[in-house]
């Protein structure tokens, strides 16, 4: 098995049916290590207190936003270089802009298959590498 | 309604479901409607605003809902729970962001409301503006579904 493969990844997505539809298109790509936060400040939390290889974030939660917590990570000292991946339903220029200038790793549009996020994670962890 | 809008919803409605769930619908003649009555068991709606007002909903038969988020999930669902409404609400946003996409193409600047779920016998769909709506039947072999769109003259 491919070592990335092997990564663990947090999804973060306040609604609980497309934290399972996301963990069900990585499972596809092949990835089985998966831990789901409910929000930004759930997220942060695990963060700081789980060992996290890589963040997959919904832009739109209630609490704490996904370009909320794409800041929070990007300014913590011991998070700083995480890789994150942005999930946004729209492909707006002014999110795409924000998100970019705040250190986004990489964002995806919904809808997208199993291939284009593995292709997505795959991209980002090559590019630290 | 302009039937220019027709086929950005048509299209998006495809894309999404073929890409998040692996379904082929079918489209059938698209239509008008006059009242507020719902076509299937579960209706997910969005409000549309920008130089173009309306709002967009998606009006599910169980057996055809029960299908896709089954195969979003990758485990069959038998009864429409709370996961068939948390999915109705995302496939609603989805279709909404993919035909707003091909929309302001056109050279419209648009956004979206987040969206509700209906459910329940005989529920109604109440669109922004009132008034005939045009309505995109789609047929499954699991049963059908509508996508019901109101949309005004640009701003």
């Amino acid at each position: 098995m491919d070592v990335s493969k092997k990564i663990k990844i947090l999804v973060v997505d306040d609604f609980a049916t497309m934290r399972k539809v996301i963990r069900n298109l990585l499972k596809q790509s092949g990835y089985e290590n998966i831990t789901e936060a409910e929000d930004g400040v759930v997220a942060m939390n695990m963060l700081k207190s789980t060992k996290i290889d890589f963040v997959i974030s919904d832009w739109n939660m209630p609490n704490m936003t996904g370009i909320e917590l794409l800041k929070a990570v990007r300014s913590d000292n011991e998070l700083g270089s995480m890789p994150f991946l942005m999930v946004t339903a729209e492909s707006l220029k002014d999110n795409v802009v924000e998100a970019v200038k705040a250190g986004v790793s990489n964002y995806i549009v919904k809808p997208f298959t199993a291939e284009v996020l593995g292709e997505k994670i795959d991209k980002i962890l090559e590019n630290i590498k | 309604m302009d039937v220019k809008y027709i086929n950005p919803f048509l299209e998006g409605t495809i894309e999404v479901l073929k890409t998040m769930a692996f379904v082929n619908p079918r489209p059938g003649k698209p239509y008008l409607k006059q009242n507020n009555l719902a076509k299937g068991d579960v209706s997910g709606i969005i409000g549309i605003t920008g130089t173009i007002k309306g709002s967009l909903a998606l009006s599910f038969s169980t057996g055809s809902i029960l299908k896709i988020v089954s195969n979003m999930l990758g485990e069959e669902i038998t009864s429409l729970n709370g996961e068939i409404r948390d999915a109705v609400g995302e496939i609603t946003n989805m279709v909404s962001g993919a035909a707003r996409k091909k929309i302001e193409a056109m050279g419209y600047s648009l956004s979206a409301s987040l969206p509700t779920v209906v459910s329940g016998e005989d529920h109604s769909i109440m669109h922004v503006l009132g008034g005939s709506n045009i309505v995109i039947p789609f047929e499954m072999d699991e049963g059908p579904f509508v996508v019901d769109i109101s949309m005004g003259d640009p701003q």
